[in-house]
């Protein structure tokens, strides 16, 4: 046991790395995803990989399932690379009985035809076949990829994709763990779409209660309760719709590991300690922290921040952080991912020696969304936005009583703000239309902020990257995150993607200001393929996305210089909303 | 009052009927499989230059151009598909009714094939009397549904009384939604072979005791435009029912219930009941079984 810490780093990492080695016929995981993980070896990158997407069985707390992992595992193996290499990645589909699969490198600035959205970039890899993908990777850091075909990405299709930077890392750290956080289900993704389209709270087990309607007119008072329910009603939304598929069928996975399987990245005392979290799930946005432990967010969607020290951060589907840690103890510690909606959680443990392991806390109560949050709070927002669907008038701004429109949050930046979503025939895609969307970067998000600790919020991302794009903005474009909860229908302005009149249009090389308004009363991770966006939030240095998790009733602004020509995939990345509708295509020319 | 509501019906019946075809063949989903692989760094064969530089005047350029309506498959693949079909059954009611004496069976099911959009609904209810071996009632109907808000549909059909004898059958138009406060109704008017004119409503509230103990109140009334002395039917309101139900949902798919009906007739309907000797008032506990497939 005290063996361990006696060793150096490096002759650690060998010699665990060689036991590891032998291991990895018994538990079909790649090294660095095994449950005691010696992590990233430093000098591996290549430049050319082999990946098959084929069915392979999955064991997950003791029940096997059918994957459709790469080369065999979930997470599929890392893909590490490094910045100015050309590299060749051969992509084999081994599942017969699909139309196509893919692997679409996340975050990863390539030429339009290597990117790997079926429809969009290329035709998708027939069963049988081989794609090559060849590109010059243009930058560092931490990324993923996973399938863009259908629902395979559920299905275990998705792997950590690592870029080391030729110019070495702008920190030091003495280890490096990639933490891929995912939600794995045994049902059959064309059931759980099936479900959820027919009946929207199928998977929802934390409902509203008679119980808690007595609770609130204890804490509240009857009227204001009698008042809450009533505006809910009115609208015909719940508050506690909080994530369509919740950990009543999924178990949260971490490197493919399971709360129980506790996976296990080892340290020794003193060390820093680099943890790449990357959020694989399909529909799950994870809560991070590790009790006992400051992170350091150095960080995001691959691309440096300036650090900010933090002791939770929430990350959407799809993005990735990169934290810091210093544990100076010898002693074990939970890294605890607790899902959006608390119906569930995944941990792993950072530990000095293998096998060991401390409790992890209990799951905070699930959180309820209140009208103001979401845009819909005081009347008159309330009423305009329930009324202009029902009658559909076209301009209510004023009541009659003299209020006037709230003025625009000074935050918000452009001369005029998002365009105002005004669709000609509401019909049955859009249940409410957010009339003053609001600036909400510097809220960490429902559910948290209020545990005594600091979470790590939007505007706290300053980037330490050099900023190559024009600083003037030749034009500006706002899209509606649109939805129909009620009948699951997920669109962009107010169109479902086979609705849409055609493809939106950027401009080559231009310095775009895109809106981002979310008029639907949850979160939906935001993703733009083949350019960054940078998050105009309020920092001198813009931060780089490829996903942005954006807030209900909230507008998030984006600076965009679309780098390279062709179509380009744009939707939300909850993969049951992509499907049922919140996807388009991009084209740059 | 019997023409009014013969050509209001028929009007509304053709207006759907005409709004359905005109919505008819949304979305063809075109696979051309044989696209060859495109060269490395080529762009979609389907793309074509844009000018750069907006028009005059237009400073807004949100879509691209050489837009085609609908939506984007390059190399005839789509990539997602948002227009699926689904069907699900919902038998809501499969009960049994401690009627005076003898009880009764009755089953309510609605179910449907369809997209977001277009629905075909099949429904069916009815009765069956255990003592006298004998099916009291039984009406299925059948429908298209279309979805024109967010929340409701408009529903036009065919409702076919197989019991009680004779037959009959009615050509029907409804709405099925959501009301506001999370109420579900259904109501229908129904136009029937021989003219009459009828018309139900049915209300549902799910009010969730604990997350799988859930009470369901529910109303539900016939209403005549006329007499049918035939059946016994006076016209104004015939009857209501209002029951409430205690289930146990284990799964979405499997909730054991049980709970309390009350059946009364109302007005003329009453009184052509009472007249027969049938009871115009019937409270009852029932026990049942709520199914749905997925």
């Amino acid at each position: 046991m005290s063996g361990c810490k006696d060793l150096s780093r490096r002759s650690f990492i060998k010699k665990t790395g060689i036991f590891l080695a032998g291991m990895q016929c018994v538990w079909p995981l790649p090294a660095w995803a095994l449950s005691t993980s010696p992590g990233i070896e430093q000098r591996s990158p290549k430049s050319s990989y082999d990946l098959t997407i084929g069915y392979s069985p999955i064991t997950i707390d003791g029940r096997e399932g059918v994957s459709t992992g790469v080369n065999g595992s979930v997470p599929g193996p890392l893909v590490y690379l490094r910045e100015g290499d050309d590299v060749t990645l051969r992509v084999t589909n081994e599942l017969m009985d699909t139309k196509h699969a893919s692997i679409h490198w996340h975050g990863i600035l390539v030429p339009a035809n290597m990117d790997g959205v079926p429809g969009v970039s290329y035709r998708g890899i027939p069963p049988g076949e081989t794609y090559v993908y060849r590109y010059r990777v243009k930058q560092a850091g931490t990324y993923w990829y996973h399938s863009h075909s259908r629902f395979q990405e559920q299905t275990g299709t998705y792997g950590p994709l690592v870029i080391l930077p030729k110019d070495g890392e702008p920190f030091t750290y003495d280890r490096d763990y990639p933490v891929v956080l995912s939600d794995w289900s045994f049902e059959d993704p064309e059931a759980i779409f099936r479900h959820i389209n027919i009946l929207g709270d199928y998977y929802n087990y934390q409902r509203r209660t008679v119980a808690d309607f007595f609770k609130d007119v204890r804490e509240m008072g009857l009227l204001d309760t009698i008042a809450e329910r009533n505006a809910w009603g009115n609208m015909r939304m719940s508050p506690v719709d909080l994530a369509d598929v919740t950990g009543h069928t999924y178990t949260f996975l971490m490197n493919g590991h399971s709360a129980g399987m506790n996976w296990t990245a080892l340290f020794n005392p003193g060390e820093t300690i680099r943890l790449r979290f990357i959020n694989s799930s399909t529909m799950t946005n994870f809560d991070v922290r590790i009790p006992g432990l400051d992170m350091e967010v150095v960080m995001a969607d691959g691309k440096a921040v300036k650090p900010v020290s933090v002791h939770e951060f929430r990350i959407g589907v799809a993005e990735t952080y990169d934290v810091l840690v210093r544990p100076s103890k010898d002693q074990a510690f939970n890294i605890f991912a607790e899902s959006l909606d608390r119906s569930g959680y995944t941990r792993g443990t950072l530990a000095p020696r293998a096998g060991m392991h401390v409790p992890p806390p209990a799951l905070r109560p699930r959180p309820v969304r209140q009208l103001e949050k979401i845009g819909m709070g005081g009347m008159d927002d309330n009423i305009f936005g329930v009324m202009m669907g029902d009658m559909k008038h076209g301009d209510m701004q004023m009541d009659g009583q003299g209020k006037q429109p709230k003025q625009p949050d000074p935050r918000i930046p452009g001369p005029n703000g998002p365009e105002p979503f005004k669709p000609d025939d509401i019909g049955v895609n859009v249940i409410m239309v957010v009339n003053n969307p609001r600036y909400r970067l510097d809220e960490p998000g429902i559910g948290l902020g209020e545990d005594g600790w600091r979470v790590l919020v939007y505007d706290d991302l300053v980037s330490a990257e050099p900023q190559p794009y024009s600083t003037t903005v030749d034009r500006e474009m706002t899209i509606n995150i649109t939805a129909n909860m009620e009948r699951y229908m997920f669109s962009f302005d107010g169109r479902k993607f086979t609705e849409q009149p055609g493809p939106y249009f950027f401009r080559h090389n231009e310095r775009l200001r895109l809106f981002l308004v979310n008029h639907t009363m949850m979160e939906h991770p935001i993703h733009l393929h083949g350019m960054w966006m940078q998050m105009e939030n309020g920092a001198d240095k813009l931060p780089f996305k490829h996903t942005i998790l954006t807030k209900p009733g909230g507008v998030v602004s984006a600076l965009i210089t679309p780098i390279e020509r062709g179509d380009w995939a744009f939707h939300c990345h909850l993969l049951y909303h992509m499907e049922a509708g919140m996807f388009q295509v991009v084209r740059v020319a | 009052m019997h023409k009014l509501w013969h050509s209001v019906v028929l009007l509304v019946v053709c207006s759907v009927a005409i709004v359905a075809a005109a919505h008819a063949g949304e979305t063809p989903d075109k696979t051309d499989e044989q696209t060859p692989l495109p060269q490395a760094y080529a762009l979609p064969e389907d793309y074509k230059p844009i000018e750069t530089h907006p028009k005059p005047g237009e400073g807004i350029q949100k879509y691209a151009e050489d837009a085609q309506s609908g939506a984007q498959a390059n190399f005839g693949v789509q990539p997602i598909h948002d227009n699926e079909i689904f069907a699900t059954l919902l038998v809501d009611r499969l009960e049994f009714q401690s009627r005076e004496w003898t009880g009764a069976f009755v089953w309510d099911a609605t179910g449907w094939v369809g997209t977001d959009y277009n629905k075909l609904y099949l429904e069916s209810e009815g009765t069956i009397l255990p003592n006298q071996l004998h099916v009291d009632e039984a009406m299925l109907e059948l429908y298209y549904g279309r979805a024109v808000t967010k929340f409701w549909d408009i529903r036009a059909g065919v409702r076919w009384d197989v019991e009680p004898k004779p037959e009959r059958v009615y050509a029907a138009l409804g709405i099925l939604g959501l009301a506001p406060y999370w109420f579900e109704v259904e109501a229908n008017a129904y136009l029937s072979d021989q003219g009459n004119v009828t018309a139900r409503l049915e209300v549902e509230y799910d009010i969730q005791i604990t997350q799988r103990w859930i009470l369901q109140p529910r109303f539900e009334t016939n209403v005549a435009f006329q007499d049918v002395r035939k059946y016994n039917i006076g016209a104004g309101f015939n009857d209501f029912e209002l029951g409430v139900r205690l289930r146990f949902e284990e799964a979405r798919q499997y909730a054991p219930y049980i709970g309390l009906s009350w059946n009364r007739k109302l007005g003329e309907t009453a009184k052509l009941a009472n007249f027969d000797g049938e009871d115009i008032s019937q409270l009852s506990v029932v026990l049942g079984l709520r199914l749905w497939f997925f």
